[in-house]
């Protein structure tokens, strides 16, 4: 059962072969024989998970079932989620139960998915090795002394283990799509606008996206089908019509121009990485797309940009973490100014303190112009390195980590080691574009990720690309051993 | 002894009178209990996102055209970040750079009854913040939310006030607009129209204004007043004493009618400002501004001009009756009632009924005597069926519910005695009763006119005509 695609287990629902009832129990008894492990979920909603399964077999019953109904899904623990810790892998928000479900969740459940539980993740989603976390790192199933990658790491562990078929997560700088890539996963990240932010808490709100992870792009395509959408609660979600993921899914790749830009494999890239994604590209040549190569010349701002822009953002956003309202609050506060300093100083872990702190320090009267407004000026010269690369191309492919997963606590204590691990993942945050990773093959044993960028609203186009790749390898079909 | 020249800015923060607030479907009605209109929005919980309210908007730029100033056709919404516990984010969403309305002026009448033209710098939409009650809690603080979300318009003015009495004068003009706008509903007592006065003194003809102190949260015209007044002398005394003025947040402490330093400005918040990621910058098509601006009511200046010409009033009683929308509306509707008697009806609705609404607290919408009553009024005095004096009584009758003019005529049986041989058997009584007084008229003491006239009345029950009644007095006594 747990081998299943989504798509393979919404049609053994709808034959009757088992029930989401039997369905979930499957994946909850795997999550207790090994997650002890993996750590790869914050909180198991079990008993509200087989609640749900039973309403979805009765929906099924009444003849009322959609694709994803039944269908048990892990969340990832940034989504506020009614009546369920909502921690964000904070000691800040331990204590936190959500009044009320993110958007992205609300939609899950008139689709009638099942939540299995919440996932571990990078405390506030800071991080790209999920060992920021209160709750403890998360382990890479392919090897147990890696790390997972980052921020979404407990979805992508989880999903590569098969403790789910399918989970959410967040992408700023690359959240989605690093720890794809480290697990072996498909991940996808849409348009910034095009699924709601609403519910989801807060890193940097200009950057933040949620998309689907999964084993395929297939599955991705019926995930993101049921998650975008216009959203009057969220300002900045686009009100433009969502197409029908699934129906692209299989159209020809011949003509299809694909770019690389010189920029992504230059120095930094590991050889061993670099030769799987030149395999995949000969892959493509073989399904009939042309290459060309392209530039992105300000490639090398990306990070430093977003070391600005994302720290300012989450400085002001945190600011609600105060100990006043909810959340955690430091004991016996003497005054107001010791109660905001106590339980902020004792409910932030480190990496989140130090984002608070450049970003405070960014946006600081006499600092402001030098660093928020000249990297809001950076975010157009990215934006318009993709726009010129994107005219001639149709997508953008390259590695999604310079790297193979690498181990727990090796690059723990320096960050900035830490950050270049999304190097070719924050541009495209910063350009707002969509972008994807597809399981490309393996690296001294370990997963490596392939990029797709493309154009704005282009997640079809990105999915159809990603699916006839898929349905010519197995890279994405293959499980690690442990948890086979 | 050297003068001094005062300079004055204020920033008056109007409530706009959506039904619900500016980021929140919540609703903004006032009085309710702590935090039962706060949704999760205004909470400020974690993953919440603000929706802009349309109809803030369209306040806001109907007042900056009222006010003939640039509603921006781009404008920006800026975090302003600070910590404290009744703002549930830690930042306020307000406008910084970019505001919606600016560079717009008014013209207010200074005492001599010239005018003077105040420039509005800007206004912009902003969110209110929550309260915290520090009574009843025993040492804690508890915090109301109610009011966090509550959508402002913050209305800053030039430094062009020169005293008290011109801030005064432009903040009424400022209150009277936004009610006749009806974008707030003015209300003092309940925060809905408050401000802070930015105040400095420099040596008459400097072209260099002093060090400002701000005086923060005053919530009616006379501690406005007050304040400003008190602030100013205290900075005059400081200064001609050596001192410095420091730039600093004053609170006006009302019992003792002083200002006290509540904090150095130095010491203040660095607040961080940058446009708010969650709210894209607010587009206002041109269409939209025009559309606004063909809803626009007569406004107060031109009102007040109009009731001049119209109904040939003087330019304080003008500027009395239309000092809000709703007088102004009250009066229009008494003198054509009433059948064009403007002055009388201008004097009525200054005298009477302001005494009336006043000793009670009322606003004219809510007084017991309408229009058409009072209308009913006057007509029974051109009528001559009472006079002015007997109809102070009949007006203090319908103040007190006892019907219409007509009903309290006919049921206190006020009728004027109008016929002459009526008055004439009055006046023969009272000629008869005082022959002493009657003989010391005749004799010269011509003061004594007044003592008969008054004995009639007296017996007429104050209701014979007293026009009639002085003709005939006079007629009887010198014939």
């Amino acid at each position: 059962m747990h081998n299943k695609t989504i798509a393979e287990l919404s049609a053994a629902l709808a034959a009757g072969e088992f029930t989401s009832v039997e369905l979930t129990q499957h994946f909850l008894d795997r999550i207790a024989k090994y997650d002890g492990e993996l750590n790869s979920f914050i909180t198991v909603t079990a008993e509200q998970a087989l609640a749900q399964a039973a309403a979805a077999d009765a929906r099924r019953a009444r003849g009322e079932a959609g694709p994803l109904t039944g269908i048990p899904l892990a969340q990832k623990d940034i989504f506020c989620t009614d009546g369920v810790r909502t921690s964000c892998a904070s000691k800040m928000l331990d204590p936190f139960i959500a009044p009320y479900d993110a958007t992205v969740i609300a939609k899950f459940q008139e689709a009638g998915a099942v939540m299995l539980g919440k996932t571990n993740m990078d405390e506030f989603a800071m991080g790209s090795s999920n060992e920021t976390s209160f709750y403890g790192p998360v382990k890479n199933p392919w090897d147990t002394n890696a790390v997972p990658g980052g921020s979404s790491g407990g979805s992508a562990a989880a999903i590569a283990a098969r403790l789910a078929p399918a989970a959410t997560g967040t992408d700023t700088g690359g959240s989605i799509r690093q720890p794809a890539a480290l697990c072996g996963i498909t991940g996808i990240k849409p348009t910034y606008g095009r699924v709601s932010r609403y519910g989801m808490i807060a890193f940097a709100s200009s950057l933040d996206q949620a998309g689907p992870m999964a084993r395929t792009a297939e599955d991705c395509a019926l995930l993101l089908g049921a998650m975008a959408g216009f959203d009057t609660r969220d300002s900045t979600c686009v009100d433009m019509p969502v197409p029908d993921y699934s129906a692209e899914l299989n159209n020809d790749l011949s003509g299809l121009k694909i770019g690389l830009p010189k920029e992504y494999f230059g120095e930094g890239l590991d050889p061993a990485v670099k030769a799987v994604i030149m395999a995949a590209v000969e892959q493509y040549k073989a399904l009939g797309a042309e290459v060309v190569e392209v530039s992105l010349p300000n490639t090398h701002l990306a990070v430093p940009t977003y070391y600005v822009v994302a720290p300012a953002e989450c400085s002001s956003n945190l600011s609600r973490m105060d100990g006043v309202r909810f959340g955690y609050r430091c004991e016996n506060p003497k005054d107001l100014e010791d109660l905001y300093k106590r339980s902020r100083g004792e409910g932030f872990g480190d990496e989140v303190k130090r984002r608070i702190m450049v970003g405070t320090y960014a946006l600081s009267a006499g600092y402001y112009d030098a660093y928020y407004l000249k990297a809001q000026q950076l975010r157009h010269l990215i934006a318009d390195d993709f726009k010129a690369a994107l005219e001639q191309c149709d997508v953008i492919m390259g590695p999604t980590s310079p790297t193979t997963a690498f181990n727990i606590g090796e690059k723990k204590d320096d960050p900035v080691a830490m950050y270049l691990a999304d190097i070719y993942t924050i541009a495209v945050n910063l350009a707002g574009l969509p972008g994807m990773s597809v399981p490309a093959g393996f690296a001294d044993g370990k997963p490596v990720g392939l990029q797709i960028i493309g154009n704005y609203f282009a997640e079809a186009r990105l999915l159809n690309v990603a699916h006839k790749y898929q349905q010519v390898t197995d890279w994405h079909a293959r499980a690690p051993e442990a948890f086979a | 002894m050297m003068e001094w020249e005062v300079v004055i800015g204020l920033e008056i923060h109007a409530q706009l009178a959506t039904k619900t607030k500016i980021f929140s479907g919540a609703a903004t009605q006032y009085g309710a209990e702590p935090n039962t209109q706060a949704c999760a929005v205004d909470l400020g919980l974690p993953g919440v996102l603000p929706v802009l309210n349309k109809e803030a908007v369209r306040m806001a730029a109907k007042f900056g055209l009222a006010i003939g100033a640039t509603v921006a056709e781009r404008s920006v919404f800026a975090r302003k970040n600070y910590f404290y516990p009744d703002l549930p984010k830690g930042y306020q969403i307000s406008q910084f750079e970019l505001p919606v309305v600016a560079c717009g002026h008014l013209d207010i009448e200074l005492e001599d009854g010239s005018t003077k033209r105040i420039g509005v710098t800007r206004a912009h939409l902003e969110e209110d913040a929550g309260k915290s009650l520090h009574e009843d809690f025993h040492g804690a603080t508890g915090i109301d939310l109610n009011r966090a979300g509550t959508p402002l318009l913050e209305i800053v003015s030039e430094p062009d006030l020169r005293s008290a009495k011109e801030a005064v004068a432009y903040m009424k003009k400022i209150h009277s607009l936004v009610r006749y706008l009806e974008i707030c509903d003015g209300n003092m007592q309940e925060g809905s129209f408050r401000c802070d006065a930015n105040v400095s003194v420099m040596p008459k003809g400097s072209d260099t204004f002093g060090t400002r102190a701000e005086i923060k949260n005053l919530n009616s015209f006379r501690f406005v007043e007050r304040a400003i007044e008190f602030e100013i002398e205290r900075q005059i005394d400081l200064i001609e004493e050596g001192g410095k003025v420091v730039q600093e947040t004053r609170l006006y402490d009302a019992d003792k009618g002083e200002t006290r330093s509540m904090r150095a400005k130095e010491e203040a918040n660095d607040y961080r400002y940058f446009p708010d990621p969650d709210l894209l910058p607010l587009e206002i098509e041109p269409s939209f501004i025009e559309a606004v601006r063909a809803t626009l009511p007569e406004l107060p200046d031109a009102k007040k001009a109009r009731f001049m010409e119209q109904y040939g009033l003087s330019a304080y009683d003008a500027g009395v009756l239309t000092a809000s929308r709703e007088m102004g509306d009250f009066y229009e509707s008494l003198v054509e009632q009433a059948g064009g008697e403007a002055k009388q009806c201008a004097n009525w609705m200054m005298g009477d009924l302001a005494a009336s609404l006043n000793k009670e607290n009322l606003e004219i919408t809510e007084s017991p005597v309408s229009a058409a009553m009072l209308a009913g009024m006057i007509k029974r005095i051109l009528d001559n069926t009472i006079s002015g004096k007997i109809a102070k009584d009949v007006f203090a009758a319908m103040w007190a519910g006892e019907g219409d003019a007509d009903a309290v005529i006919e049921a206190k049986g006020l009728k004027q005695i109008t016929d002459t041989g009526a008055i004439e058997t009055l006046i023969d009584e009272i000629l008869a009763a005082n022959p002493e007084q009657v003989a010391a008229y005749r004799g010269g003491k011509d003061k004594l006119f007044g003592f008969f006239v008054g004995q009639a009345m007296k017996a007429s029950k104050g209701k014979a005509n007293p026009a009639q009644l002085n003709e005939l007095l006079k007629a009887k006594l010198d014939g």
